[in-house]
């Protein structure tokens, strides 16, 4: 079957059912459309129709409103609707998203693809299964009870020769039924795909090198768009003024042009080299404002600017305790950092907008591209084009803004291609973070009281193009989850009597743009959390896992420290010096909203030099029922990877005039030198539901590799990256 | 400005023709259609760009298109045996599940033949260090590196 991006480009609803003239349920929203303010919720949701299509050769289209982010999810979700169809995998395909053709599931964030599809996908197949099988019954004359199905050939039981496929049912017809009944979906005792080893579908195109990317989208006529902006963003609510810009030496490339509204300027050529060479031929003036602190004197000006503090949640009396033990950490900005600087493709004209994009909304960046063309949504489409992992909100909608509004106003199709120095000088950043935990025990160890207070912003709302164009506001998220101290990770893997947690909200206009980063916060949370957690342990003389299986707070994160520490074969740190070297061993739990997150982590550290290696790194994490293992061990393997990069090596730095750190010489990453032997680890639970598994591994390998540190030298990091300067500084420090 | 010449891509010849400055690149991808090589940085820093120039790997976003003038240029679309077989490092990240978003590996892949076509028994660290200069942010490096190991075992047993 083949994968999203090779269907084709301009798809129609109708057009993906081959029989001509058919209207399908819950195509018209134009008459609602012009009163609401939120995104169009897109093909109704409760027609099955806007969720499966079965064919005359007896495969179906699945439609899913979540995006192929390099997670799997356009696998995993046709995996969830093949076991209800009874349909093999090599029956079942998707299409690319795309307004008003894929239903609205919300958007591709928060580890919510399986979570949230995985029941939506299964009702919608449920439905649909019940439906083959009472047309089947009728077609049969049998009664439903009697009948079986097998790759979607129904047949009554004991007489093959009774028998009708789906395609023979229903073939390129609608099912023109709407899901307001109850169909149960399957018992998973009777689970013969989720659960199971798949293959991905779209990796055959990508090993052969011939995927189509958004960075690939052609159209006739387009144009090729570079943008111009200083060189790396300062304060997100003190944008840049473009004071005047000189483009005479761009009639050394005859295709070339320039376009400004505002504070946005970009050049537009026939070809993309040509747009390559116009960006450095343009001389352009900006006034940029000292808008920031630098980055060396981040962590005072954020305690000096609080905003507001407010209590996120206190419950419970505290305890009579004995030992205490407290930490703060400083953690800085990191960056999504995208393999390939973002990019998309739109084409306006006719008072229609057609936008190829890699977001994480396609509904939500149809509202801001109406908005931003002065149009309405129904005469929006997006339709989602893969571009490279993303890892939160990077810049795939700022781009897409971009490109639109260049079309719009030159009146051709504009391809928009990013430099690496947009992508991470003008990134949205995941938070800067200060974490102050206190925590204290019983003299048997049972944990008795728990605070943390948490110094931080919530994320940039307006995409910047947006802001330079038209002088939109640097309006900000209002504070919630993933921008909050978050319960699930400060302290709640563990029975409390009394926890408090509070944050120390920060205006977000005055720092880099913010933006939820994988995991958005939590690598800082346990960092700071389950490094005073392992403080306590060490006051008791108890071993970290001990100290930690005394005080958890459930099953399930009971379930998931064994795991890692099983497959660790933990042991203790084991704390050893040899040849100049220090290694050991630690622990840490953690997850994001859902779900449940353990790791082991070994580290060796160099003394002399300051440099500091994870060696081996476990991950173990409870998705509740893990539709395919094979995706989510490459899921824990990829967080327990980029864990180690964001704890080694990533740090956002900037002066008063803005970002300064705008490659990959300038923000390092972790190489494959750099990555440790890894085990990922599954506790399957087909039973219960799905919780996702793209970020619930992070906060745990964060902690654990701070708490391996701590086994090797003696000393607590405050901060990360782990830097050899700080590593060394540390050491040193009494 | 532009220069003519001759360039054979992945066995098919072209004649191009390309302004003096301009990289490699964008003559592949932009003009030539093909989507094996791609732009990560511009900068030579992260690999995503590779191709291989008379069999030696190069970052084609700096590399001057005009320097290829008579070169074998191959991209990870031309690593694949001439009737379309995979090469035995595809076969391998197929049973590997190795890319995630894959787009590092346009390059990905033609670093890895490149190590293969020369040493047919790498040792884990003579990979590691061939193939250190290219970034992967998914973190599929672990797969990456057991299918490069898998291959190169096939490729034994090939031969």
């Amino acid at each position: 079957m083949t994968g999203a991006l090779s269907s084709p480009a301009a798809l129609s609803r109708r057009g993906l059912l081959k029989a001509g003239g058919v209207l399908l349920v819950g195509f018209s929203l134009a008459g609602k459309a012009a009163a609401q303010f939120g995104p169009l919720p897109g093909p109704d949701r409760d027609a099955i129709d806007s969720w499966i299509m079965i064919h005359a050769d007896n495969t179906a289209t699945i439609l899913i409103g979540f995006v192929e982010l390099g997670q799997g999810a356009t696998t995993a979700l046709p995996q969830v609707a093949a076991e209800e169809l009874d349909l093999g995998m090599d029956q079942v395909r998707t299409v690319a998203d795309e307004t008003e053709v894929t239903p609205f599931q919300g958007g591709t964030y928060s580890s919510s693809a399986i979570a949230n599809g995985r029941p939506q996908v299964q009702r919608a197949a449920a439905h649909a299964r019940a439906e083959l099988l009472k047309r089947a019954a009728q077609r049969l004359g049998a009664a439903p009870d009697d009948l079986v199905i097998t790759r979607g050939v129904v047949s009554v039981r004991g007489d093959a020769t009774r028998s009708v496929s789906y395609g023979e049912l229903l073939g390129d017809r609608p099912f023109e039924v709407t899901m307001d009944g109850e169909a149960l979906p399957k018992d998973p005792s009777q689970y013969r795909i989720v659960g199971q080893r798949q293959a991905r579908a779209d990796l055959a195109e990508k090993v052969m090198g011939t995927f189509a990317y958004v960075q690939h989208k052609r159209l006739p006529d387009m144009l090729h768009a570079r943008i111009i902006r200083p060189r790396g963003q300062g304060a997100y609510g003190a944008p840049p003024q473009l004071l005047s810009h000189d483009a005479s030496a761009l009639s050394a490339i005859p295709d070339a042009r320039v376009y400004r509204q505002g504070n946005f300027l970009a050049v537009l050529a026939d070809s993309e080299w040509h747009a390559v060479k116009a960006a450095r031929l343009v001389d352009a003036q900006w006034d940029i404002p000292a808008s920031l602190p630098d980055s060396n004197d981040l962590y005072p000006a954020m305690r000096e600017a609080v905003m507001e503090t407010r209590v996120v949640l206190e419950e419970g009396q505290a305890g009579a305790g004995v030992h205490s033990a407290a930490f703060t950490s400083e953690t800085p900005y990191q960056a999504h950092a995208t393999m390939a600087p973002n990019c998309a493709v739109a084409d306006v004209k006719d008072g229609k907008a057609r936008v190829w994009a890699s977001s994480q909304d396609i509904y939500a960046l149809r509202r801001s591209l109406a908005d931003l063309l002065g149009m309405e949504q129904l005469d929006v489409t997006v339709q989602f084009a893969e571009g490279s992992g993303t890892y939160g909100h990077s810049l795939y909608d700022d781009v897409a803004l971009g490109a639109a509004l260049l079309s719009q106003k030159l009146g051709r199709p504009v391809r928009l291609q990013y430099s690496r120095e947009d992508e991470h000088g003008w990134d949205t950043f995941g938070p800067a973070h200060i974490g102050k935990v206190a925590i204290a025990c019983d003299a048997a160890g049972k944990l008795t009281d728990y605070e943390y207070e948490g110094w931080q912003h919530s994320w940039a709302f307006t995409e910047t193009n947006d802001q330079l164009a038209r002088g939109t506001a640097a309006n900000g998220w209002p504070m919630g989850p993933s921008r909050s101290v978050n319960p699930a990770v400060c302290g709640g893997m563990y029975a409390l009597p009394r926890r408090k947690l509070v944050d120390h909200v920060l205006d977000t206009a005055h720092w880099p743009r913010g933006a939820w980063l994988r995991s958005p916060l939590d690598l800082s949370f346990a960092f700071a959390s389950e490094q005073a957690i392992d403080d306590l342990a060490a006051q008791l003389g108890m071993d970290p896992v001990a100290f930690r299986r005394l005080n958890i707070a459930d099953h399930r994160w009971q379930g998931v420290l064994d795991a890692a520490a099983e497959a660790a074969g933990w042991n203790g740190p084991q704390s050893n010096a040899s040849g100049g070297k220090l290694t050991g061993r630690g622990v840490g739990l953690g997850t994001h909203l859902q779900g449940w997150g353990g790791a082991v982590a070994e580290v060796e550290v160099e003394p002399e030099s300051g440099r500091v290696r994870v060696t081996r790194l476990w991950g173990s994490l409870d998705a509740g029922c893990t539709v395919n293992p094979d995706i989510v061990e490459a899921q824990i393997t990829g967080q327990l990877v980029q864990t180690v990069s964001r704890m080694l090596h990533e740090e956002v730095r900037f002066t008063p005039q803005g970002v300064t750190t705008l490659d990959w010489n300038s923000y390092k990453v972790a190489r494959f030198s750099d990555c440790p032997e890894i085990t990922p680890v599954i506790v399957q639970r087909l039973d219960e539901r799905s919780t996702g598994a793209g970020e619930e591994v992070m906060a745990a390998a964060a902690a654990a590799i701070a708490n391996a540190f701590h086994a090797a030298t003696g000393k607590r990091m405050a901060t990360f990256p782990f830097t050899p300067d700080r590593v060394k500084a540390a050491l040193a420090a009494s | 400005m532009a220069q003519a010449f001759a360039i054979t891509v992945n066995g098919e010849r072209h004649e191009v023709e390309a302004d003096a400055d301009m990289p490699l690149l964008y003559l592949l991808a932009d003009e030539l259609g093909l989507k094996g090589p791609r732009f990560g940085c511009g900068l030579a820093q992260c690999g995503a760009c590779s191709v291989l120039v008379n069999g030696r790997e190069v970052r084609s976003c700096v590399y001057p298109a005009a320097s290829t003038a008579g070169a074998e240029v191959v991209t990870a679309e031309g690593i694949a045996a001439a009737d379309g077989s995979p090469h035995p490092l595809q076969q391998e990240l197929i049973a590997a599940q190795a890319p995630q978003c894959g787009f590092c590996y346009g390059g990905m892949m033609v670093k890895a033949a490149e190590l293969l076509a020369a040493n047919p028994d790498p040792s884990r660290e003579e990979i590691i260090a061939h193939m250190d200069g290219h970034l992967c942010r998914c973190g599929t490096y672990p797969r990456l590196l057991v299918a490069i190991e898998r291959a190169a075992g096939r490729m034994r047993a090939d031969a």
